[in-house]
């Protein structure tokens, strides 16, 4: 063991100097009434922050056509969840960390289908309703290029798109059923009855909100208001918290790439951010056996701060 | 139940943030706050004299 | 002579253990001369802090989930409960750069160093979940932007951050175990190993 050479960066010098008297049991004690006293008086001080939750009622009365664009969205499959790829769907391919496509080799593990999933099946456990259920018997019997049709004259129309008196009203023909989803979806929505039906599954008893909350952020509602507390991602949103409370601030790392370049305009950020931290948390874990870095502390000499008694001694 | 209304906060963060800018930074003042202490903590351990312990070295 | 009772598993575990980890070491009552500065205190407030997190968060689990909307004492359990994590993360990252900056994995400490990034690691997650299970505006704005970062890994089919029952028993159950033993783990091998004694220095190496 002494034949090998002291590496001063792996092995430490054996103390053979002084003790001094320590009084664990003490020192622990005091860290704990003095860090719970502090806790109390920030919590006094401050409180904590509970803004109410966004449902599908509120975003649909605050902004029906909104709520309505989304929707003929989810039918047509250009809004965001349509459109995702894994674990949800197949309608792309998704991210791809150089040439691996991580989400998908991993599939399809929360099927959503936005069309049935979020127009047609909520609209179904509607109570009877004549127009309504007639207009999904026709839906359901006609041909999926039918159904296109219809929902494509329906886009191409919605730039028109009023809410008056409480209907969604939409300049367009040919659109079979669809004018009848969008309209029934809305105010189905307007009443909360949209809310519950979205639960997964539709079970009396979940707690499982993906479907509700991936059709919400499929919306403009949610965003326009997580801008207003600076929570976009653009905004190094993941560290903040609402109002103005301290947020997730360990996090900044992680936001700070989402804003520079070569992550800040790439489709693939997300994926290229995670591979990033992750890569730089095993470098921390490892510290310890990568020459170079674990030299740092011994040459920017700051223990010589935290040892100077030692030293001086 | 008005005897516990002395737990709402006394200073509520309640209103919208307020955001400090640099360049590409772009940071809410509560967690610049919160960093800054972190420094200045970590810089006041370095400094501040520890006390008791120094003087009093006992062999073993 | 070696008998059948030194034998037993239990007899050789409990040697084992004795010999590496003797009372005197697990409760010192002496540190080495140069354990002398205020940095060495933010590992202990870690700790406090991680206590007053689970004890208030064992205060909010006693009447569940919706409590802290309805009632102010329940709010203020909350405020409780994230301003110990506020102080729980401050006084780790403190602790992290002490020890980065003493070379704390020298002398057989590499184990000591890992098990403590691990633990942070978990912690982060901890307090992921802890947002993700807040039910209201925060957490549905935070669970739905982040679930393109879990998803981008693949991750996401597993560990899916829309589903509020499996992200509080991450947050109450799974996440607070690890974190907790992690924390343990750590701590007897600061135990067992010792405080990273100084670097020895041309100025002050007395020995």
């Amino acid at each position: 063991m002494s034949s090998k050479p002291f590496r001063p960066d792996v092995d430490a010098p054996e103390w053979k100097g002084g003790h001094s008297p320590y009084d664990i049991i003490k020192e622990g004690t005091i860290a704990l009434v003095v860090v719970g006293l502090l806790t109390v008086i920030l919590a006094t001080l401050f409180g904590s922050p509970d803004d109410h939750e966004i449902t599908i009622k509120n975003w649909a009365n605050a902004a029906p056509t909104d709520f309505a664009l989304t929707a003929i969205n989810e039918m047509n499959g250009t809004t965001t969840t349509a459109g995702y790829g894994a674990p949800y769907n197949t309608a792309s391919e998704g991210q791809k960390l150089g040439p691996f496509a991580l989400a998908k080799w991993v599939g399809v593990r929360i099927p959503i289908n936005t069309e049935q999933d979020f127009v047609v099946k909520p609209l179904e456990s509607l109570p009877y309703n004549a127009q309504l259920s007639s207009a999904l018997s026709t839906w359901k019997s006609a041909s999926t290029s039918q159904q296109t049709t219809w929902v494509n004259n329906y886009t191409k129309a919605d730039s028109t798109m009023t809410f008056k008196n409480g209907q969604i009203v939409v300049n367009t023909t040919n659109a079979g059923p669809v004018p009848v989803f969008i309209n029934d979806l809305t105010a189905m929505a307007r009443s909360g009855a949209l809310d519950t039906a979205l639960v997964q599954g539709g079970n009396f008893f979940s707690m499982d909100y993906t479907k509700p909350l991936l059709f919400l952020s499929d919306g403009g509602y949610l965003a326009q208001l997580a801008e207003k507390q600076h929570l976009l991602g653009s905004q190094w949103g993941m560290m903040n918290e609402t109002n103005s409370y301290p947020g997730q601030a360990w996090l900044w790392l992680y936001t700070f790439w989402y804003q520079v370049s070569p992550f800040s305009t790439s489709a693939n950020a997300d994926v290229q951010v995670w591979a990033t931290m992750m890569l730089l948390s095993v470098i921390l874990l490892f510290l310890p056996l990568i020459p170079g870095l674990r030299a740092i502390p011994r040459k920017v000499k700051v223990y010589r701060l935290i040892w100077r008694e030692h030293y001086r001694d | 139940m008005a005897w516990i209304s002395f737990l709402a906060a006394l200073i509520p963060l309640n209103g919208y943030g307020h955001y400090l800018h640099w360049g590409v930074i772009n940071i809410s003042v509560a967690n610049f706050i919160v960093i800054v202490l972190m420094v200045v903590t970590f810089v006041a351990a370095l400094l501040l004299p520890f006390p008791g312990r120094s003087r009093r070295k006992e062999s073993k | 002579m070696s008998t059948s009772i030194d034998q037993q598993w239990t007899t050789r575990l409990r040697r084992k253990v004795a010999g590496k980890l003797p009372p005197e070491k697990l409760l010192p009552d002496t540190q080495p001369a140069y354990v002398s500065s205020w940095i060495y205190v933010f590992g202990v407030t870690t700790m406090s802090a991680l206590a007053v997190v689970i004890g208030s968060g064992l205060i909010l689990s006693l009447r569940g989930p919706q409590w802290w909307h309805e009632s102010s004492i329940g709010h203020f359990v909350n405020s409780l409960h994230l301003w110990s994590v506020e102080i729980f993360f401050f006084a780790m990252v403190v602790h992290l750069w002490g020890k980065f900056f003493m070379g704390a994995w020298r002398g057989g400490r590499t184990a000591t160093w890992m098990t403590g990034v691990v633990t942070f690691l978990a912690s982060i997650a901890t307090a992921f979940t802890g947002y993700a299970s807040q039910s209201n505006f925060d957490s549905q704005w935070i669970t739905t932007q982040a679930k393109d970062g879990i998803n981008s890994t693949g991750a996401g089919a597993f560990f899916n951050v829309l589903n509020l029952g499996q992200m509080l028993m991450w947050h109450i159950v799974l996440l607070p175990l690890a974190a907790v033993a992690l924390t343990a783990l750590h701590v007897l091998l600061v135990r067992i190993k010792g405080v990273v004694p100084p670097y020895e220095d041309k100025v002050g190496e007395a020995q």
